[in-house]
């Protein structure tokens, strides 16, 4: 029973802070040097990540998807059914789950040793708002890398998807994006790339969180970067479930 | 601000519990504008809690913190950093920002809390590096620095406002007795120059003798003892006198 609620107390916890992190991200005075900072560190650096993973992505869904085709006599289709799949769910899943491990490790680990080395102590003590500097600039860089970086993933799919097709049927670069678009509509691309922002909000604040809460010396720290992790992955293909229901019903 | 006849620091019947155990209990001290105290103790008596309740990182169950006249823990946040802003705090370990240079950490507080132009912001910055002996290494990244130099820069950091109140945690532990020195002279040299009110935790006990005007020694969250060197020195406690007895600990 203790455990239960103690567990209920951290939820609530981690609720308020989430709470509090929404709250301020939209009240001035706005720290618009340290967000692009961290949308340097966070974004532009995720970059070659996730355009690796996206071609490799690709390549694999190019030749899942033509063995599946090609059992119906459907290759025609190849391009614009892996778009389909890439733009509307594995391109903005893949990239959060592989975000969640590469940010939100580093925001779990570096906050930790913020708060362990007294760092956080001295940013309040030298008057900063410690929570809008260190928290709500790394959320709100989160929240608008994401998106971007899941536009990458899909391009970047599309691409792999092509030189898998290309290295078959020597199908021309052109002729395949006009093909994989074809049937993309604005409901494929723009919920399914926009509901990315809640991942990037749920990958920083849960690392966040775990980060300034971190007690227990160095081996805090890296169990608030694991914990960051998993518990933000887990939320993520969670909410996923619950944004997919509500896209799919607000343009059936 | 005005504060005639106004105690810099004013701590009335504070207590702070961790659990059952009372870190500090009806603690009441009071600090005169310009002066430097020295707070002495055993190892987890209730020092370090003490700055950081003066410094607003923490918040009393009972009693109140009272900085030049304002109760720091019943403050807006808006009111808690202007009085911050006359305030300096040294770290126990510094507690630079790794993320940034030397010289930044020193900018910082001068970035954030001045109209000064960038050029200036560096030029003051180096020139607070160089008071405390750190020339030319603005540039340096703080895992680069010794645990002395560190300390040097932690001190550059909380200079940076020209701080009405200096809190300092410790600032000689860990360091040989050479730096120590230096970092005792850095501090009255400030004190001297500014009229700055000092408060100084401390197990070193020479430089509690070198620093302090007056001596308070807490013990399981209580002063027990307080005074001059001398005063203390002759106190009726065993543990006061074994304590500073110690000239050689730190």
């Amino acid at each position: 029973m203790t455990v239960v609620v103690s567990w209920l107390e951290g939820v609530a916890r981690a609720a308020r802070f989430a709470g509090r992190v929404l709250a301020e991200a939209v009240r001035p005075p706005f720290e618009g040097r340290e967000t692009l900072r961290h949308l340097y560190e966070l974004g532009v650096r995720s970059v070659p990540l996730i355009a690796a993973a996206g071609f490799a992505v690709g390549v694999v869904l190019s030749m899942h998807t033509r063995s599946s085709m090609a059992r119906f006599g459907a290759e025609a289709l190849i391009p614009a059914g892996l778009a389909i799949v890439l733009i509307r769910e594995t391109g903005p899943l893949v990239s959060g789950l592989l975000l969640s491990g590469r940010i939100g490790a580093g925001i779990g680990a570096e906050l930790g040793a913020m708060k362990v080395t007294e760092q956080i102590d001295a940013l309040e003590a030298v008057a900063v708002d410690s929570f809008r500097y260190l928290v709500v600039t790394r959320v709100v860089a989160c929240v608008i890398a994401l998106p971007l970086l899941t536009t990458l993933m899909n391009f970047t799919g599309l691409l792999g998807g092509w030189v898998a097709e290309a290295l078959i049927t020597g199908m021309p670069l052109g002729t395949y994006f006009r093909q994989a678009f074809q049937p993309i509509q604005f409901t494929d691309l723009v919920p399914a790339t926009l509901k990315t922002t809640v991942f990037g909000f749920i990958i920083a604040t849960v690392a966040s969180y775990l980060g300034v809460h971190t007690t227990r010396g160095t081996e805090g720290v890296g169990l608030a970067s694991t914990r960051s992790v998993v518990t933000s992955s887990i939320l993520l293909i969670a909410t996923n479930v619950l944004l997919v229901r509500l896209i799919q019903f607000v343009y059936p | 601000m005005a504060t005639d006849g106004i105690p810099a620091v004013e701590l009335r019947h504070v207590t702070k519990r961790f659990g059952d155990r009372a870190v500090l209990d009806d603690l009441s001290l009071a600090v005169p504008a310009g002066r430097a105290v020295c707070v002495l103790g055993r190892s987890g008596t209730g020092k370090s809690v003490m700055l950081k309740h003066i410094i607003g990182l923490m918040r009393p169950d009972a009693g109140s913190v009272l900085v030049e006249g304002e109760d720091v823990a019943q403050m807006s946040p808006r009111d808690l950093a202007r009085v911050r802003q006359r305030m300096g705090m040294l770290f126990q370990h510094a507690a630079l920002f790794d993320s940034i240079t030397v010289g930044e950490n020193v900018a910082f507080p001068l970035r954030r809390h001045s109209s000064l132009p960038a050029r200036e912001i560096r030029e003051r910055a180096e020139a607070l590096l160089a008071d405390v002996g750190l020339a030319g290494e603005y540039d340096k990244m703080p895992a680069d620095l010794s645990g002395g130099m560190r300390k040097r820069a932690g001190l550059a950091r909380a200079l940076a406002l020209e701080p009405a109140i200096l809190l300092a945690d410790e600032p000689s532990t860990g360091l040989d007795p050479v730096t120590s020195g230096e970092i005792d002279r850095l501090l009255v040299a400030l004190r001297d120059r500014t009229g700055a009110t000092l408060i100084v935790v401390t197990h070193n006990i020479p430089s509690a003798r070198v620093i302090g005007d007056e001596l308070v020694f807490l013990d399981e969250g209580r002063i027990v003892a307080q005074g001059t060197a001398g005063m203390l020195d002759e106190s009726d406690i065993p543990l006061v006198r074994r304590f500073m007895q110690a000239e050689g600990a730190g």
